[in-house]
């Protein structure tokens, strides 16, 4: 029985205690056990787990504190999420600075990953944005953290997994809109050099980049895909509806599903862009910006489609120049034909993460989610991360639920820096597993 | 624009209900017992749109200092067009079993002090010939029950209450709603298990401010409840003392 706190790629599936927090002046548990800060659980694998205490669930805490309109710069609680965040700053011509795939993450949990999005080449990722966040530590200290106040503290919560303390709140720098639409161009590609020649020439015209590859393809095909390029639309047709709202209408899968549905799901869904319509190698479309940064979030609980077993996602980046890490993980994973159908590939920029423990760095970034076969999907993902660490690479901690603590220390050269700013009663599953204090 | 007032402000479903109201760009008046809470549900109203939004503090348990809440509330909102009342507490069942004292505690705060302030602001809107009240029972008021029929006293006697005070206030134009939520996942329950029949303190606000937009006289949210309860009121008393509901 999975409990209510538990992470969205469903493994591992752990009895996890927790409370809701309602007000930021109510102080910690004060009982001496263990604690993690729980955002909405859109972490996949163990980093928002902490089965040894208890997670301090931060939705009930999602008050507006203060909004200046003119310049963007919003202050709220950190339980507040980004699909509130744009419902109510959108209509005022204002959009999230930086958006992960998903809308229903906080603000607390997409600092504390330091989340990064489609716009990562121009605007770096979501610490970048942030100015300043109250960080409530166990000792009953509230401390003010910025580039000026406490800044190893800042750069260490940035990123920092939940473990430096709870952030109460965080001031945000918005980023101004014209509208809720996104003007998007489509483009079919058939390897990774055509993939890089498009990033390339994209990176300044365009404000968001991704693509989509087939994991299945192998031989002259592999590496095909289809690049998908956007920015906000600046004159939107009809002025009345330019901040069209989202609709609240969303499709819930209610149960768990048996595996292989999504599979055969994705794969009709890519073949008939690839195929169809892409036919003509390029196509352009105005779509709102629900449907292109949240397509998923329009099937609530889509999570429970991998079946009770759960699922892995697994997120990698390699240095630019090394195409040929990503090709040779390409391989694997098509020979293994255990992975989805579909990768997320994406070039990131050269901007420099501010947080100690960020994952985003230059380089070039896959990510695609294994369903739980047990032994032989681990043994897999084991060699992925050899692959990745012999790149000098890193995986995404928001994503993982299984790597080594010898990995982990390759792909965060920062984090012995990091530990001294951990607080003592905060742990995680993922942490001490990758400090090797797991049983 | 309507000008609101909310007493008992810092509840989470009060909370859920001011969000709505704020995003219409009304006028609020928050009232409750904790200033700096009051204070930050007051930033975040306004950031959210409303047009104006004040606190007052008090005990409301202390009925003495009604008079001068309203006293203050109509100086600063001469006619307001609704009012909340929203502040409770759930007691130990078992607690109140074994001392009258804090059977009398819990009625106190969750009958009386509400019977006091609508006495007053009854007259007054009676006056207005203009208003809307709106008080938030429970269905626990519905039928007792060994597992929390203190607080069902309560919630019964302000529903009955209201009963008549809706019949009252009929000819001077001023409506009166009681609204029966059942389970909502709220600090008041914190230490509940949860199912399928607990709702959030959003989806029932929601339903409150439609009914409270119809002039409901009273309102089951969510709807689910008022069958459940036509149910519950059903059984014969025969029966029903046998159950452990
Ligand atoms: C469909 C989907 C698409 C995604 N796409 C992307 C993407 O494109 N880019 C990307 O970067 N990520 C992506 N993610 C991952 C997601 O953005 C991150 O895992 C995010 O941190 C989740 O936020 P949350 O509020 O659910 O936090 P949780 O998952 O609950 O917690 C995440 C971490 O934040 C910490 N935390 C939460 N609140 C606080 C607080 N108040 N103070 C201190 N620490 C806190 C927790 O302890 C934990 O370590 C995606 C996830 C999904 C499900
Ligand atoms: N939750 C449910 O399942 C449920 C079901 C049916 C009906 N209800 C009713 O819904 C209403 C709202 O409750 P809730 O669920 O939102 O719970 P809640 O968040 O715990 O709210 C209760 C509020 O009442 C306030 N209060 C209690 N005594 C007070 C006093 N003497 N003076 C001033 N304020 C006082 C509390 O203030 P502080 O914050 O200062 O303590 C708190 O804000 C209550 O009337 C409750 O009986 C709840």
């Amino acid at each position: 029985m999975a409990s209510q706190f538990s992470s969205w790629g469903r493994y591992p599936q752990l009895e996890q205690r927790g409370i809701y927090l309602n007000w930021a002046d109510e102080g910690l548990p004060e009982n001496g056990e263990s604690l993690l800060p729980f955002g909405m659980g859109r972490s996949y694998g163990d980093s928002c787990l902490n089965t040894d205490g208890l997670v301090l669930a931060t939705s009930h805490m999602n008050r507006f504190l203060s909004f200046d309109e003119t310049n963007g710069i919003l202050k709220c609680e950190a339980g507040v999420t980004l699909a509130e965040i744009i419902d109510l700053a959108l209509p005022r011509g204002w959009f999230p600075p930086v958006t992960p795939g998903t809308k229903y993450v906080t603000l607390g949990g997409a600092i504390a990953n330091d989340v990064h999005g489609k716009n990562h080449h121009k605007d770096g990722t979501f610490g970048h944005h942030v100015s300043r966040f109250e960080l409530l530590q166990s000792s009953g200290e509230r401390i003010i953290c910025s580039e000026q106040d406490n800044a190893e503290l800042f750069y260490a919560t940035i990123g920092g997994l939940g473990l430096t303390g709870l952030i109460t709140w965080a001031e945000i720098r918005l980023k101004p809109v014209e509208s809720a639409f996104m003007d998007v161009e489509t483009i079919r590609f058939d390897n990774l050099q055509a993939f890089k020649t498009l990033s390339d020439e994209s990176s300044s015209s365009h404000l968001y980049t991704v693509a989509w590859v087939d994991c299945q393809a192998t031989g002259e095909k592999m590496g095909r895909g289809l690049f998908m390029r956007a920015n906000h639309a600046t004159d939107p047709a009809n002025s009345k509806d330019k901040f069209e709202p989202a609709s609240a209408k969303k499709l819930n899968v209610p149960f768990v599903f048996p595996q292989g549905v999504l599979n055969t799901f994705t794969i009709k869904n890519f073949n008939r862009l690839y195929y169809g319509k892409q036919l003509q190698h390029f196509s352009k479309s105005r779509d709102h910006y629900d449907k292109y940064f949240y397509p998923l979030d329009a099937i609530t609980n889509w999570n429970r489609i991998y079946g009770p077993r759960g699922f892995f996602q697994y997120q990698f980046l390699v240095p630019h120049e090394d195409y040929a890490a990503i090709e040779e993980a390409l391989g694997i994973i098509a020979k293994s034909g255990a992975g989805s159908f579909l990768a997320v590939l994406k070039e990131f920029g050269d901007i420099p993460s501010v947080g100690m423990l960020s994952f985003p760095r230059p380089g070039v970034c896959l990510a695609l989610d294994f369903p739980n076969q047990g032994e032989s999907t681990l043994a897999l993902l084991q060699q992925l991360d050899d692959l990745v660490v012999a790149a000098k690479g890193a995986v995404y901690p928001a994503k993982d639920a299984r790597m080594a603590p010898e990995a982990f220390a390759a792909y965060f050269p920062r984090a012995g820096e990091f530990s001294k700013y951990v607080d003592p009663r905060f742990s995680s599953n993922f942490w001490r597993r990758v400090q090797g204090n797991s049983q | 624009m309507k000008t609101i007032v909310i007493i008992g402000a810092t509840s989470a479903l009060a909370q859920s209900i001011a969000k709505i109201h704020a995003a219409e760009q009304h006028r609020l008046l928050l009232v409750g017992r904790n200033e700096p809470r009051l204070d930050l549900i007051a930033q975040d109203l306004s950031v959210r749109g409303a047009k104006q939004c004040e606190v007052y503090c008090l005990d409301l348990a202390d009925t003495d200092k009604h008079g001068p809440l309203w006293e203050h509330v109509y100086q600063k909102f001469p006619k307001p067009d609704i009012v909340y009342i929203a502040h409770g507490v759930l007691p130990d069942q078992q607690v109140c079993q074994g001392s009258y004292q804090q059977t009398l505690a819990s009625l106190q705060v969750n009958a009386l002090s509400v019977i006091s302030l609508l006495t007053e602001l009854a007259n007054r809107m009676e006056t207005d010939k203009h208003g809307q009240i709106v008080v938030i029972s429970s269905v626990a008021g519905d039928r007792g029950r060994k597992s929390n029929y203190v607080y069902g006293t309560a919630k019964a006697t302000i529903s009955t209450f209201l009963q008549g005070l809706r019949n009252r206030l009929y000819d001077s134009n001023v409506s009166v709603t009681t609204v029966k939520p059942g389970f909502i996942d709220t600090p008041m329950t914190a230490d509940f298990e949860k199912g399928a029949l607990w709702a959030t303190p959003d989806q029932v606000a929601s339903d409150i401010v439609k009914g409270v937009g119809k002039n409901r006289n009273v309102i089951y949210t969510p709807p689910i409840w008022f069958f459940i309860m036509a149910i519950i009121k059903a059984i014969p008393e025969l029966l029903f003392k046998r159950l452990s509901l």
